[in-house]
């Protein structure tokens, strides 16, 4: 059994859309689990009283990040046959920054703002169609940005050859940073009064208090 | 406003107009289910971009879904001017044979379904608009167009946003994720208190 079972050509394009919906349906699911079609529940994370954020998300990398890395090191699944954008340093900073402007500022990401919409959050709808507006200007633009856009090329590059370590070396200081994190998180929920593990009853708790 | 989402008050029991409810909760039919546990909830979710991996051998994804649409949009609008400009041309010619049969348009399709799902068994579907005790609808969403656009343009000039770029990239290792993870999160924290207003 090889993977990735596409790249191997185990099935076509038509099927790879129907493969497409049932996984965004998956992803879908966790999001809204995980609470994150609420824009209060996700900002909570800027103002440190619920860090679900943090922990949903590094929880899911550390995941899969074990998942991709032992089912190749046990010659299951082809990292080198798996799709990472190449990286262009200076734009990914600049856009990172921006983006996170627009998180605090908007309530969602892109991911989000879908399941926000598709639970009735009126303001993700038109953050949706912000993030429409904001995609139009850049295609309008980009003959105009499009030196900056392609700039900082460094092509295919991973953390492990960045920091010239073996990739499982730098998959177990992902771990336990990711634990280190936690732990943060769980003590700074604790010391806004969030109490047991339920994160937005912190927020809602001071919202109550003050 | 701020009731909406407070797990506490379903942990006080689903009953119809109990005690604990406020005249808002009242108008709903029930209360909404506490959130998953974010640490079970993070291991569903990398385990569905772990499934996309291993069946697909790419991540997931979201602002590429809107990227195709507008991309789309702009095309069926003014065709010469869409073809003509590299950004959205690269979107038109990436889908098979249609600009919205494109991989990342099906997927986002499944994510509105998932979510609705989720959210319809946890009692939590309702049109309202999430906001801070002190902040104006009007406001809110003024903001929420504000932050979706620059959220747009840091996407684009990221190759990614949060699903594609931090968390598929970043459990991939890939540098120029990392990169961008950290200053999102710096981005955020940054304007955080000046939106304090808005959310608190």
């Amino acid at each position: 059994m090889n993977a990735p079972f596409f790249k191997f050509g185990a099935f076509g394009d038509e099927t790879a859309l129907v493969v497409a919906f049932v996984i965004g349906i998956a992803f879908g699911w966790f999001l809204e689990r995980a609470g994150f079609g609420s824009a209060k529940k996700l900002v909570s994370q800027f103002y440190l009283d619920d860090l679900a954020v943090f922990k949903v998300m590094f929880t899911a990398i550390v995941t899969a990040m074990l998942g991709t890395f032992y089912l190749g090191w046990l010659g299951v699944l082809d990292l080198s046959l798996v799709y990472l954008t190449p990286t262009n340093l200076w734009p990914q900073i600049a856009g990172g920054l921006v983006l996170g402007f627009g998180f605090v500022i908007g309530g969602y990401c892109p991911g989000t703002s879908m399941v926000g919409a598709a639970t009735g959050r009126i303001d993700a709808m038109v953050y949706v169609l912000g993030v429409a507006a904001g995609t139009f200007v850049v295609g309008e633009a980009f003959p105009l940005i499009k030196p900056f856009y392609e700039s900082g090329f460094l092509g295919r590059l991973t953390l492990p050859e960045v920091l010239h370590l073996p990739y499982g070396v730098v998959v177990l200081l992902v771990v336990l940073m990711a634990i280190g994190g936690f732990v943060g998180a769980e003590w700074l929920e604790k010391r806004a009064g969030s109490g047991a593990g339920s994160g937005a009853a912190s927020g809602a708790a001071k919202e109550a208090s003050r | 406003m701020s009731t909406v989402l407070d797990p506490a008050a379903s942990a006080s029991g689903r009953a119809h107009g109990s005690a604990h409810d406020s005249a808002h909760d009242a108008a709903h039919a029930r209360a909404a289910e506490p959130y998953m546990n974010p640490y079970v909830a993070g291991v569903g979710l990398g385990l569905v971009l772990l499934a996309a991996y291993v069946i697909m051998g790419r991540g997931l994804g979201a602002s590429g879904a809107i990227g195709s649409f507008v991309s789309w949009l702009t095309g069926e609008i003014a065709p010469a001017h869409a073809e003509g400009n590299e950004f959205f041309r690269g979107y038109l010619e990436e889908g098979a044979g249609h600009p919205l049969k494109a991989w990342l348009v099906f997927e986002v399709l499944g994510v509105l379904v998932g979510g609705f799902l989720s959210g319809l068994l946890a009692g939590r579907v309702r049109a309202t608009v999430e906001k801070g005790p002190r902040a104006t609808v009007n406001a809110r969403l003024a903001w929420a167009f504000t932050g979706g656009a620059l959220m747009g343009v840091g996407a684009k000039l990221a190759r990614g946003c949060t699903s594609g770029q931090a968390l598929s990239g970043g459990a991939m290792l890939n540098a120029g994720s990392w990169a961008f993870m950290m200053m999102v999160f710096a981005g955020a924290y940054a304007l955080a208190a000046a939106m304090r207003r808005q959310w608190r």
